[in-house]
Formats: structure tokens, sequence, C-alpha cells
């Protein structure tokens, strides 16, 4: 009963139960009530990381290497379990950054660079062509083979049925045409897909329902049980090794375990897999289900690939029958017509599932993160000044979904049978782990840069194509085998196989080793060795940091904007209706109506739109369109840098407080040493004040005690009178004097004294001044000696003060030096552009310790309790004082007991 | 509320998976006997998914 026909009908049937599936849940997800709201529904589309692959390679590899298969399964089991730890983080980003697909999460992470978007699209349109032809091949073959029933025969070399009997064509096209239909029905600015998520999940349960029933059927249908298949196998010499297979057969531990890291990559970045966990994802709190959900689905499909290996093994012993068919060429010879139409239908759902899905993910990247960036900075297209672009989004879209398919239908037209589409699953998944560095760098490693991740992705990538696809491009004969055996240009060290000479390993295990140093140590290096622009440290910390930041990047923006004008960018991309709904419910959140005046274009509100259409476009493109609408300010570095760093603020600002403080110390030490002086000024003003009235006393005594006498005994002898009142007047004058040279002495410290400065020439008034002391000298018995030059230059002085000063100093002389032997020096001469003064006499001299005290005030020379000297003891102050004024200075030198020698000097008047 | 043990159960229950399914604890199951006439090697790395996979749910569903 299974003519084409029947295979046809059923497999439309199928596909037709699909689309009803999809189109259903999509009407109840617009209607407002998904379907996909149940996260078993999620966990089961997670599924569709099981292929045809899965579906027929398991059991073809566990037939050559036993258990070898099975990291590919063990892998994700291992890394779902740091899923809440990675897989949450990865959510929260893309939810809050509507993130497209999973080069607009490379791009958005780093600076929202259209051409890192851009590489991994390329890269992954690379990688992932080849293993959709890998589907289409399963299809094609598997119709093939049960078309022929009851005959088992392999299908014939592809390439030499006529391309219009081709099955694989039409399988491609009808599967492009079904993606289109649900793929891209229409532009939704989340990127869900509610109809293809349960239409996955619904695969999911039919290709476990086809798999476990044939294992059951073989299993306990054939045999009895696992013990019987495994006891069998045991008994068979050829089949024995693979049940001990890790030493030997598989290649050893390292391929097991390289093929288990390679997997646990696979699971998260696979373009397909990245979509139904990260992009239709409709609650994060799905994933907890997932995370025992979906190991649990891989034990169930794995438990029987071992069974059916072996009893393929055992059944087909000839070797004649591709072991990649034992799932459907067991039951046919066992006549079980309905099972092998099922595992058929399976079959299909594993190939078909990944196709939608691969190609949906494809189409979104080809358009958002490589076509539009380009297209709108094409200038002469004016695709930014065009009121409505969802028609084009959707053409290009559906454009992308026909050329990915066709892509895959050439390349396994072309492959055909090759090595190049057989081993193409493994070389997919270490195309797809080199964006692991990238992506998972960024989300924990706040530092790492655009250049990083350019330099890491190509490095990788070149290392990829250059160990892993070149050479299945060799072994299908398209380039010369020469190349793999010798090395390009005979250079053996470059053998893609044994780069570098590293040889004994698996080729999958050695790609991975050099590609992964390559990748992660220029993306670590390039990283380290230079810095990021404003615009990547701001998504880094959007990136990392999504935990902390509730509210996105909104406060990083800085521009002017009208809400109108945002409006209008939005609706050339969904459309008015949708720009209508989306605005009004951001406007509706904050209690304004939309359309209204009330709403400003602040950062948070171009934020949010920016956001949404990230949602239809891509973040790359997103960023074009929203700058082109907006007059965006440029965020210096240094203003980033300050927003981000507020800690560095604070520090800041402690370290102002510190210096101001360490300042206020300062100022408070002057202020207590100024105190200080005050003080010491008031203490001597005091002093002053105290010498001053003794002084005063002292005569005032002498006066009052003779008055006295005088006054009470009128009989005091003629004699006496006169010589009392002689007392009286010399004390009297002496008090005058006193007086006269305290105001003189206030007079010039406080600078009030009257000076009448003119040119002197001192020369002569040295020998006036002299020639009047000549007498006094005379008297006393004192030899007056003149040492004068001829003439001197003027001095600019007051001629009254310069012979106070001098009478000063010779009545000083004259008083100190012995009556008859007296001698007193007056010399005048220049030196070094100053007249000098110096006044000797032959007296007793100034005591070594009174010479620092001689120019105080009231100081007098000898020991004033027992011996009134003449003179107040302001004189000598007075004088230098004087001749502090002129500009000279005023010393004493002596000896004591050799006589004391004053000097002073004036400096020349300018000429 | 005790959310913040689910991380790190979780990681720890990743990193008792890379235990079990490498050397050398592989290497142990890795002879030709059998266990209930299945072979170690399989009934012990379809037991040990099996227990991890039981782990893991009740570590994740656990504070519900």
């Amino acid at each position: 009963m299974l003519q084409g026909w029947v295979i046809v009908v059923t497999s439309f049937a199928y596909l037709g139960l699909l689309f009803a599936i999809a189109y259903y849940a999509d009407r109840r997800a617009d209607g407002g009530q998904p379907v996909i709201t149940s996260p078993y529904i999620y966990s089961l589309s997670l599924a569709v990381y099981a292929t045809a692959w899965t579906f027929y390679g398991s059991v073809g590899r566990a037939a050559s290497d036993g258990i070898g298969f099975l990291p590919i399964y063990l892998g994700p089991t291992l890394m779902i379990a740091l899923w809440w730890l990675v897989m949450r983080k990865i959510l929260r980003i893309s939810k809050r950054n509507r993130i497209t697909s999973l080069a607009d999460f490379v791009a958005s992470r780093y600076g929202k660079s259209a051409l890192l978007g851009g590489m991994v699209t390329v890269f992954a349109v690379i990688v992932i062509v080849p293993y959709i032809s890998l589907q289409l091949k399963a299809i094609s073959n598997s119709f093939t083979i049960l078309v022929q029933y009851p005959e088992i025969v392999m299908p014939v070399k592809i390439g030499a049925a006529p391309l219009l009997q081709d099955t694989a064509l039409w399988v491609a096209l009808i599967l492009a045409l079904f993606t289109i239909a649900f793929g891209t029905r229409h532009l939704d600015a989340a990127e869900h897909h509610p109809g293809m998520v349960a239409a996955i999940a619904f695969e999911s349960l039919v290709k476990l329902l086809a798999f476990v029933a044939v294992g059951v059927f073989v299993t306990f249908g054939i045999y009895n049980g696992f013990g019987d298949v495994f006891a069998r196998a045991a008994a068979e010499p050829k089949i024995a090794p693979l049940l001990t297979p890790l030493e030997g057969v598989a290649g050893g531990y390292a391929s097991w375990v390289w093929l288990t890291i390679l997997s646990m990559l696979a699971i998260m970045f696979l373009p397909r897999q990245f979509q139904v966990t990260v992009i239709e994802n409709i609650d994060e709190s799905h994933l907890k289900k997932a995370i025992w959900v979906f190991p649990a689905y891989m034990l169930l499909i794995n438990i029987f690939v071992l069974p059916i290996a072996f009893g393929g093994r055992l059944h087909f012993p000839g070797g004649n029958v591709d072991a990649d068919t034992f799932v459907l060429t067991l039951p046919m010879i066992e006549q079980q017509e309905l099972l092998a139409l099922l595992v058929f239908i399976g079959g299909l759902s594993a190939a078909t599932g990944m196709v939608i899905v691969e190609t949906i993910a494809l189409s979104t990247m080809v358009c958002n993160d490589l076509l539009m960036p380009i297209l709108l900075r094409l200038k002469r297209l004016r695709l930014a000044e065009r009121p409505d672009l969802t028609g084009l989004l959707l053409g290009i879209r559906r454009g992308a979904i026909i050329v990915v398919v066709l892509l895959g239908y050439l390349y396994f037209r072309l492959a055909g049978e090759a090595y190049a589409l057989v081993s193409i699953g493994l070389i997919s998944f270490a195309g797809v782990a080199q964006f692991a560095p990238a992506i998972l760098g960024g989300i924990f490693w706040r530092g790492a840069t655009r250049r990083g991740a350019l330099a890491g992705l190509l490095a990788g990538f070149a290392v990829w194509l250059y160990t892993l696809l070149l050479p299945a491009l060799a072994r299908s004969g398209w380039l010369p085998i020469a190349f793999l055996e010798q090395g390009p240009f005979g250079i053996a060290l470059l053998k893609p196989l044994a780069l570098f000479g590293l040889a004994g390993l698996d080729q999958i295990t050695h790609a991975m080793i050099w590609s992964m140093i390559a990748n992660i140590g220029l993306y670590v290096g390039v990283s380290l060795a230079g810095s990021q622009s404003a615009a990547e440290r701001r998504q880094a910390s959007v990136f990392v940091d999504v935990f902390r930041h509730e509210s996105g990047g909104a406060r990083f923006w800085r521009g002017t904007a009208s809400p109108r004008d945002l409006y209008l960018v939005l609706a050339r991309f969904v459309g008015a209706a949708g720009a209508d709904s989306i605005i009004g419910e951001y406007a509706r959140s904050r209690g304004m109506a939309w359309p209204s005046e009330q709403l400003v274009a602040d950062a948070e509100f171009v934020h949010y739109i920016e956001t949404q259409l990230a949602g239809a476009i891509g973040s790359a493109s997103a960023r074009i369109m929203i700058a082109s609408a907006v007059k965006e300010e440029a965020l210096s570095l240094d203003e980033v840098g300050a927003i981000l760093d507020e800690a560095s603020q604070v520090v800041m600002y402690s370290h102002r407080l510190e210096q101001k403080s360490r300042e206020l110390e300062a100022a408070t030490a002057e202020l207590r040493a100024a105190n200080e002086r005050l003080k010491e000024l008031d203490r001597l003003k005091d002093d002053f004040i105290s010498t001053v009235t003794h002084e005063l006393r002292t005569p005032l005594t002498s006066i009052r005690a003779f008055s006295e006498i005088l006054l009470a005994d009128p009989e005091v002898e003629l004699g006496e009178r006169v010589r009392f009142l002689g007392i009286i007047t010399r004390e009297t004058e002496r008090l005058t004097r006193l007086i006269n040279q305290v105001l003189d002495m206030a007079k010039i410290s406080s600078g009030r004294a009257d000076w009448q400065m003119t040119r002197v020439d001192v020369r002569e008034v040295v020998a006036d001044t002299l020639a009047r002391m000549s007498q006094v000298f005379k008297e006393k018995g004192v030899h007056l000696v003149e040492q004068l030059p001829e003439a001197t230059p003027p001095v600019l002085a007051d001629v009254d003060r310069l012979i106070q000063v001098l009478l000063n100093l010779l009545s000083n002389a004259l008083k100190f030096s012995p009556e008859g032997s007296g001698r007193v020096v007056v010399s005048l001469r220049i030196s070094s552009g100053e007249l000098r003064i110096d006044v000797r006499d032959n007296g007793p001299g100034v005591r070594c310790e009174d010479q620092p005290y001689v120019f105080d005030k009231f100081w007098q020379a000898g020991d004033t309790l027992v011996a009134k000297p003449p003179g107040t003891g302001l004189g000598l102050h007075i004088s230098r004082q004087i001749v502090e004024h002129f500009g000279g200075r005023m010393w004493v030198e002596s000896e004591e007991g050799a006589g004391a020698g004053f000097s002073f000097t004036l400096p020349l008047a300018p000429a | 509320m005790k959310s913040g043990q689910r991380t790190p159960r979780l990681v720890a229950l990743a990193i008792l998976g890379c235990l079990l399914f490498n050397y050398p604890i592989l290497a142990v199951f890795n002879r030709p006997a059998s266990f209930l006439g299945i072979p170690v090697l399989y009934a012990w790395i379809f037991g040990a998914w099996l227990a991890l996979i039981a782990l893991m749910a009740y570590a994740v569903e656990r504070d519900e």
C-alpha cells in the first residue's frame, strides 16, 4: 500500500495539520489568548535541536562508534544546568533591548555595530546552509527508500535525476513556502511567532513518538528486550568492540570531551536554538520547566539509539544498507508499513522543524543585520524618507527565506553523497561555537571591545574554514586532495588536518583547539590592548549590568526630537496602526493621551521608540533610523565616564573636601600666628607704657621732693635754695626732653613724622656739626679727630634729622669718653655705593652681651639701679629709625674696655 | 523566597555532570561487563543522566 501517492498525500496532510496548528495558535495570540503560555510548549520547542541528523544520523553514528554519538546530547544537559545563570541573563538583556536575532545580540552588545552584525550574519549563513541541505537530503532519501517498498534499495547518486523530478527540489520549495506562510505573515515588533512555536512543539512530539515507536518495536518486537539485543551484539565479533568504545573506536576521551563542549555551545548559539530559546520566549519563568523537561526529552529520544543501531548491524550484516537508514529500513524489512510511514513522518518533522526555524532566524538576520543597515545607508535609495517600509521588510525576509532554502538545495545538489554533506552536522556545530566567546564574554566582561569581538570572530572563523570546511570540500573532490595530504604549496606545517604538526587528534577536536585559541586569544588580547568608544561602553553596561539597571540606557541620551517625527519613523516600519498602539501604550502608562501636546520626546521616550523599532528591524538599523529623526548630541567619552562612574565623582568630592579642610587648617595656623603676634605687640605696648611712666616718675619725684622742702621750710639757706632750684630746673628740662623724644619716636614709628627729603652734602653737614660740638669737647678735654674726604656725592635725606643722629652719636661718645685723655674719631668715606660714617671713642665700650640691645627703647648703659646715667635711653633707638628711614643701616662694633664704635650708612642719591 | 540558592545548586549540578560523564569515571565503566544484561558503560551513562535530570528538576522546582 505504500505507493508514492500515499506517501505524498500523507506528507501533505501532515504539513496541512502543522499549518492548521500554527494558524490556530496565531489566531488565538492575535485575540489575546495565546496557547503557547505553557512552559511545556516552550520546552518542547527547544527540541528543535533534534533534527533529521539526530533522527537518522544518531543511529548511523552509533552503528560505527557505539556510544560515541552521545556527547551531542549530554552536552546540552550540562549546559542547561547553567542556564539559570547564563540564559536568564541573555533573556533579560534580549527582552529589554528588543533583540531580534543572534547577530543583533552581538551587534547590540558591541555598540550597535552594523559591521559586526553583518559579519555574524554572513558566518551564520555559511555555517547553516550545508546543515539545511542535510535536512533536504534526509527527506528526499527517506522518501526515495520508502517508495521502493517492499524492496530495500539505497538511493542512487543524486544529480542523476533530472532537476524537475528531483524530490529534494520540491521539498525545498514546499518548505520555503511553508516557512514564509507562518514566519512572515506580518511584521511583529516583538518578533514573536506563536504559530510557529506551537507547530514546532507539535513536531517535537511527533518525532519523539515515531522514534520511540521504532525503538520499542526493534527492542521488544524483533528482539526480546535490551538484554537480548546487547547479548547478540556482544556475540558478534565485528560489533562487540562497540560496547566498550572509548579506547579506540570513538577516538578516545579527548574527542568525547570536545564533542561535549561543542554541543554545550551549540545548544545556545545555533541560530535556530537562539530563535526558540530567546527570541520566541514569552515568559522568563518558562526556563524553569525547560531546565529539566528538555534534558528528559533528550534522554528519551536517545535510549533506543544503540538497540536500533545494533539491530540494524545484525539485520544487514553485508553493509549494503546505509546505517543512517536503519530507523526506516528495519520496519520496512519487517513488513511494518504503518510504522515505516510513521518513521517517515517523524523524520519529516525533524527536518521541517529545523528548516523552518533556521530559515526564519537567518532571514531575520539577513534582513535586519545585513541588508537594512546597507540599504538605509545608501543615500541614493532615499529609503529613510519613504512613508511605509513594512512591505519592503516583509519582501526582504520572504526573499531571504527562499534564497537560504535554495542555497541549501544547491549545496545538496553539488555535494551529493559526498563527505562534505555527511559530516556537516558537527562542522556546523564547530562553526557556531565561534560565536560563543563574543556572546558569553559580552554578557559577563564589561571590558570586551568591538575590535576584540571582530578580531576573535574573524580569526576563529578563518581557522574553522581552513581546518574543517576546506578539508570537507577537498574530500568531496572540489579541491585537489594534495591540499590535505601535503599541505598548501607542499608546506607540511600548514596541513589543514594537522596544523603546526598537531597530529593524532580527530578532525573536530583539532579544529576546536586551534580555532578557540585564535578566537579567544584575539578576543581577549585585542580587547585589552584597545579601548571602548562611548557607545560601546554604554552598551557594555546595559548588557553586563542588566540585573542592576532597571530602565535600560535611557539616561545616557541627550538630544532634541519631536514626538511627531518619531511617530513617523515608527509608522514606516510597523504601519500607522502599529505605531499608534505602541505610542498610545507609552502615553497611557504615563497618564497622558495620544496624540497630544503633553508628550515630550525626552531621553526615555526616544529610547522607548528605539527599542520598539529595534524589535522590527534590529538594533543597528534602528540606531540609524533614530539618528536620522533626532538631533542627537554625541555624549563625549568623558561625560559617559562621569555618568557611569558615579563612584568616581564621590571620590572626587571627598578629595575636594580633604583639600578644603587642609586649606582651612593652614588658614587657622596663620590666624593663630597672627594672634600670637598681636598678643606680643600688646605685651610690648604695656612694657613700653610702664617703662615710660617709670622714666617720667623719676624726675617728677625729685622735683616734688625739693619743691616740698622749699615749701615746708622757708628758712632754707639761700645757697641751699639756689642748689635745690637748680636741681628742679634740670629735672624739668630732662622731663621735657623725655616727653619730646617719646613724641618724636611715636611720630616716626607711626609714619606721621614730617620728612623734608632733599639732596644733602653729608661732608658739609658733618663738618658743621663737629664745629658746633668742638667747644663742648674742648671743655671736657676730649680730643676730637675728624677724617673727612675732600668731597662726597649727595644723599637723599632730611638735614635736621641727620644732624639729630650725628649729635646723638657725638654726645654719647663724649659722655663715655674719659675726661682729659678722651679721644673721639669721626670718619666719613664712600664704600660700595654708600656713604659710611663712623664715630669711635676710647671709653669703656659696650659689653658683648649688651650689643644686641643698645638700640632698644630705654636701654641704658651701666647699672641703672645704682647710678642714673644721663640721657633718656631713647636716643639710639630714634637715631637708628631715622637712618633706616633714609634707607641705610646703623650698628655698633665694640670690645669691652677698648672703646665703642657706632657706624651708619646712607645710600647715595640717584644721579 | 530562597531563589538565591537556585543558581549555585544548578551550577554545582553542572559541575557534577561534567565529572560523571568524563575521564576517569567513564574509564571505570568502559569494560566488557553487563548490568542486568545491559553493558555497564551504557547503564552508567543513562542511569547517571536520569539521576542528574531528577536532581535538576528538584533544584529548580523546589522553591515554588
